[in-house]
């Protein structure tokens, strides 16, 4: 109480501190609270006021003293009266608690009372509840007896009216709930069967269900129902205890006649397809969705039926093998139909959902020989697109030679300036044509080998296709066909008159040889790279097919040197062939066919030189046109036809002979040129001077008909030596024209040089 | 095994016209015609020594003019055509006669041959076939294996059937046929054949190889454009009546069944000009002989055309060490066709090349500058073909 009194508290605080005061002096010191053991603490429980008192003193000054007094004095004061009101209101609380108690003790004494009746009570309860049991036990045992007697009775009642029963399933067709029926009773109609009553039971279900067996084999011989259904029919039939061979067969049967009526619709439409063209992508369709997913059916809900009769497994691949064999032809014949070479993704996505389908029967079927030989049909089919492939590129390759040959052949009309395309841009074109083409079919063929095509990863398509099919059945091919063609160009042209225009010939010669330096690696390699060949077959070297496209090349410009030459040849023949050489007049001009000799010519080597380069000429004088030409210029000449009568003795051959080769070399009239400009037209030089000199060897000529010889000589001198590479050649074969001449010159006196200079010079 | 060296003869003319005396079996003899429009043209007959490897030669003056074609009688040996040019008032002709040898040439050669080139015998003319009315005479045929009594000449474009009476000294057209129709018609070449009792004749004119059957003188086939150009030459096979050989301006051979003229039956192309001359072998129709411009002359064995297509194949090997020229073995060909030899002797074009009547070995080829090489069939190839 003291320490309560003391506490000088300020009001704002005080409240709480009186709090805890309480707290403390009731003991219910709040744990945790760090209590003040400092004496000076005046509200602390170690307060001492002597310390306290002298610390004031030591501390503070006078006033400071008499505030701290006079505020003590207030603090004191107002504790004073708190605590009166806490008296107060202590008092009240303790005189209305005393109130209660009394109260209370009243109360429970009622209760007391009120308890002891209870107990009583349920004393009684107890010995009412023991009496009762006791009177029920015997009444429950009968009772479970009777339930057990009721459910026997049931069953009784099941199997008496079993019979009934099944008649009614029979009649409303319930079957299969009827053999779930029987199949619960029989075996208890086994078991009793010695009793009399159950006997008869167990014959009347006999019966009817024989008859029910007899129904069911009728709806199954029908066949008119549905798959489902037939398969819930052999179901029932099997848990009969049917013989599973013969439910086997039947099934089979029924489920062909089904699959056959699916061929038949597409048969059908395989005929129809030929006349209203529909693609192929819907004939697969249709017969994947009808006849392989019924076949798959058919096996799944066979295996599922028979699953315990393993030695039916190979009835059915029997069974499938002979149908797939059918819907296989179909496919075949309607693949057969796909001629078009234009789109090949329908066809493509057509055997891959052919092929995907299959797929379904390897999984249900494991051992069918069906999957394979979808495989083979696909192989065939990919095979044989290929082929069409080959057709169509040489096809276009005959037309865009049609098409050359036309544009060749339009110059020759009015619009010879302009508007028709120089041989470059013919080349080019034509070779642009080839292989863009041979790029898009190649594009074609390679569907084949698509990622998300199932039957790309097939070892077919991953080698033997590519190497074998695309490789060498359509790039190596179609290049071969490109330098037989070519070939063929040189053979047909030679006897039947030379059809082909002489440019074609140029033009392919330099296809011919493009190809052999670029194209035709690149091609390969364009093939290699899009199909990743692997070289497991031997597959055509590129040199081989280069050898080959060179060999043809050759064989074109030798042909064209060949045509080009016979054609010069042809003028000079005639022109010598026609005229009356003896009695021919002083020669004043050059004859007009020596102009058109060089004429022809000339637009020759300028055709040449658009295709091909200069090449190589020999170094020539610088006065080759100048050249004097004397019938009699060669010593060997003078040697040989010197006017004296000589004996012949074979000495006189050796010596004639060597001195011979002291002249001349051999020269090969048609033989072989390279491919340039110069040695081109060589040949073609070479060609028609050899027909001038042989010509001329068969005729008898006059004064002046050697004389206009030696003109026209002169002329093609002044002019040829520019085109040969050897310009030693012309005068050679030229001096030989003019020396035959005079020996088969009547008055052999030739003219002077001077004379067939000017003459030469006028033109 | 070492062949024998070719032989080479040279004439101081230019020359043409070779043949083989055909009635000569026991010989080895060749006559030739020169070629001069300056001097008086000759007949060399040269006689081959088999033995030695000699030629001994005889010349015979032919002063009617420049011989472009020449043939031997088949029964008289002493007796022969030409076809010579004559030119009169600025016109040039051929004409055609027969002629007979002096009996003296046979004894005279084999004197000294300075003494006979300087005094040349003449040759005995007989008669002329007398062509005025029908122009140029490109060929004279003696019948073959005849008696030496009918002669055909092909003048422009007729076929003349001659008789000769009176020892030849006589002659007398007994029929003819004349090539009319478009297009160049003058005849180049002909062979009577000599089969079917000699009734019929082949003949050559522009790129065409025409039939004719001589008892009713009409045409009986006609192989149009038989070559690319002009038709130079044709030889018949000697034993397989069907078959006949042309050769021609474009360089080629071909082989005709000629009752198959749609198509060659086979066709060579190794000369490198026109082929002027084309011979069958009289013995082994297998071997044949091409003459060209190209101065080469070639030996082909055709096997597998000829009459006795499966016996005695080349082999390649043995023939490669006959080095008497150059080979071009095309051994790799279906039954074996091949080139035996090219023979590169010649420096000029050659224009004739025949086959010795009397040995089926031997041959000779001539070419214009007036140079005959005597060859003979490669000895292993001989050998492979009798044994």
């Amino acid at each position: 109480m003291s320490s309560a009194t003391t506490p000088p508290d300020s009001d704002p605080t005080g409240r709480r501190q009186v709090h805890s005061m309480l707290k403390l002096y009731y003991g219910m010191n709040e744990e945790g609270k760090v209590e003040s053991l400092d004496p000076c603490d005046i509200n602390g429980p170690h307060f001492d006021p002597e310390v306290y008192l002298n610390k004031l003193r030591k501390e503070c000054s006078l006033g400071e003293l008499m505030d701290h007094e006079s505020c003590t004095v207030k603090q004191i004061r107002s504790l004073d009266s708190d605590m009166q009101t806490l008296v107060y209101e202590n008092y009240n609380k303790f005189i209305s608690a005393t109130d209660t108690i009394r109260k209370m003790k009243n109360d429970f004494k009622k209760m007391e009372d009120e308890m002891d009746c209870l107990s009583a009570n349920m004393a009684a309860i107890t010995e009412f509840s023991a009496h009762i049991s006791g009177t029920l036990q015997d009444q429950h045992a009968q009772i479970t007896k009777l339930s057990g007697v009721h459910t026997l009775l049931r069953k009784l009642q099941f199997l008496f009216e079993l019979p009934a029963r099944l008649n009614k399933c029979l009649e409303l067709q319930a079957y299969a709930q009827a053999v779930s029926a029987h199949r619960r009773a029989r075996c208890v109609l086994q078991q009793y069967s010695h009793m009399p009553s159950f006997r008869g039971i167990q014959d009347d279900c006999h019966v009817i269900m024989e008859q029910l067996a007899q129904q069911l084999r009728q709806k199954f011989r029908d066949g008119g129902s549905s798959a489902k259904d037939l398969s819930e029919c052999v179901e029932l039939l099997l848990q009969l205890d049917e013989p599973a061979e013969e439910l086997c067969d039947k099934f089979l049967s029924h489920a062909q006649s089904r699959l056959e009526a699916d061929l038949q619709g597409l048969e059908a439409e395989l005929i129809d397809s030929l006349v209203t063209d529909t693609d192929i992508l819907e004939f697969i369709d249709r017969g994947c969705n009808e006849f392989v997913s019924n076949l798959c059916l058919v096996i799944a809900s066979y295996q599922e039926l028979f699953i315990n009769h393993p030695q039916e497994g190979e009835l059915l691949h029997v069974f499938v093998d002979t149908l797939a064999a059918r819907y296989f032809s179909l496919v075949e014949r309607r693949i057969q139909e796909e001629k078009g070479v234009g789109d090949n993704s329908l066809l493509v996505r057509a055997l891959d959902r052919f092929h995907r389908r299959l797929q379904a029967i390897s999984k249900l079927l494991p051992g069918s020989a069906v999957p394979s030989q979808g495989t083979e049909i696909v192989v065939r089919a990919a095979r044989e697109r290929i082929k069409q492939y080959l057709s169509a590129l040489q096809t276009f390759y005959h037309d865009s030679l049609t098409d050359v040959r036309q544009a060749l052949a339009a110059p020759r009309g009015a619009t010879s300036k302009d508007a028709t395309p120089s041989l470059p841009e013919l080349l080019t074109s034509l070779s642009n044509f080839i292989l863009n083409q041979l790029k898009s079919v190649l594009a074609s063929v390679h569907l084949f080998t698509a990622k998300d095509i199932t039957f790309s990863n097939k070892p077919y398509f991953k080698g033997e296709f590519c190497s074998q099919g695309v490789r060498e059945g359509l790039v190596v091919s179609f290049i071969k066909f490109i330098c037989q063609s070519s070939r063929q160009y040189c053979e047909s042209a030679g006897d039947r008159g030379g059809s082909t225009p002489p440019a074609l010939l140029l033009l392919l010669s330099r296809l011919c040889l493009d190809y052999e330096t670029s194209t035709i690696s690149y091609i390969l390699t364009l093939t290699d790279e899009q199909f990743l060949v692997q070289h497991h077959t031997p597959v055509t070297p590129v040199t081989a097919l280069c050898a080959e496209a060179r060999e043809a090349a050759q064989k074109l410009l030798n042909h064209y040197v060949k045509v080009q030459g016979l054609i010069i040849s042809q003028m000079l023949r005639k022109s010598v062939e026609t005229r009356d050489w003896v009695n021919t007049i002083e020669p004043r001009n050059v004859r007009a066919v020596m102009k058109r000799v060089v004429e022809d010519t000339t637009s020759i080597d300028v055709q040449v030189g658009l295709l091909y380069e200069e090449g190589v000429r020999k170094a020539h004088s610088s006065d080759s046109s100048k050249r004097t030409f004397s019938v009699y210029s060669s010593s060997r000449q003078q040697i040989r036809y010197a006017p004296s009568y000589t004996p012949s003795a074979p000495m006189d051959t050796s010596l004639l002979s060597n001195i011979h080769k002291l002249f001349s070399e051999r020269i090969d009239i048609f033989s072989p040129v390279e491919f340039n400009k110069v040695s081109v037209l060589t040949g073609i030089i070479k060609i028609s001077l050899k027909t001038f000199l042989e010509c001329v060897r068969l005729r008898t000529f006059g004064r002046y008909g050697l004389q206009q010889i030696q003109v026209d000589c002169h002329y093609l001198q002044m002019y040829l030596w520019r085109f040969v590479s050897d310009e030693n050649l012309v005068h050679f074969l030229l001096d030989e024209i003019v020396g035959s001449a005079a020996h088969r010159c009547l008055d052999p006196s030739p003219m002077e040089q001077s004379v067939i200079e000017v003459i030469c010079e006028r033109g | 095994m070492e062949d024998d060296a070719p032989v080479i003869y040279g004439l101081e003319f230019q020359a043409r016209a070779l043949t083989a005396q055909t009635a000569e079996t026991d010989a080895i003899r060749f006559v030739v015609g020169t070629q001069s429009l300056k001097f008086d043209n000759q007949i060399h007959i040269i006689d081959f020594d088999d033995e030695n490897n000699m030629i001994n030669k005889s010349v015979l003056l032919h002063d009617a003019g420049e011989i472009w074609h020449i043939s031997g009688s088949p029964a008289d040996k002493a007796v022969l055509t030409t076809c010579y040019s004559k030119t009169s008032e600025s016109r040039v002709l051929t004409c055609a006669a027969v002629w007979r040898m002096p009996p003296e040439w046979e004894s005279g050669s084999h004197e000294s041959p300075d003494d006979s080139s300087n005094n040349p015998q003449t040759l005995e003319l007989l008669c002329h076939l007398d062509n005025t009315t029908h122009g140029s005479v490109a060929c004279v045929l003696w019948e073959p294996m005849g008696d030496g009594k009918r002669v055909i000449s092909l003048a422009e474009n007729h076929v003349l059937l001659w008789d000769l009476q009176e020892s030849s000294t006589k002659a007398t057209i007994s029929s003819s046929a004349t090539l009319e129709g478009k297009g160049q018609l003058k005849f180049t070449a002909g062979k009577w054949s000599p089969h079917h009792n000699s009734t019929q004749l082949a003949t050559a004119n522009d790129t065409a190889i025409r039939g004719w059957d001589l008892r009713s003188m009409s045409q009986i086939y006609c192989i149009e454009s038989a070559h690319g150009q002009l038709v130079r030459d044709l030889d018949f096979n000697p034993n397989k009546q069907y078959y006949l050989a042309s050769c021609g301006d474009d360089c080629k051979v071909k082989f005709w069944d000629v009752r198959h003229i749609n198509e060659p039956v086979k066709c060579l192309e190794e000369h490198s000009h026109w082929v002027w001359s084309v011979r069958y072998n009289h013995s082994h129709d297998q071997l044949l002989l091409t003459g060209s411009s190209d101065s080469r002359v070639i030996l082909s064995n055709m096997v597998s055309i000829s009459s006795e297509p499966f016996g005695h194949l080349v082999d390649d090997d043995e023939l490669s060490d006959n080095e008497e020229s150059q080979q071009e073995d095309k051994g790799k060909e279906p039954l074996r066709d091949s080139i035996i030899a090219t023979y590169e002797e010649h420096e000029d074009s050659v224009y004739a090349v025949e086959w010795s009547a009397a040995d089926p070995w031997l041959f000779a080829s001539l070419s214009y500058d007036g140079r005959l090489v005597i060859n003979r069939v490669p000895r292993a190839l001989k050998y492979r073909i009798l044994l």
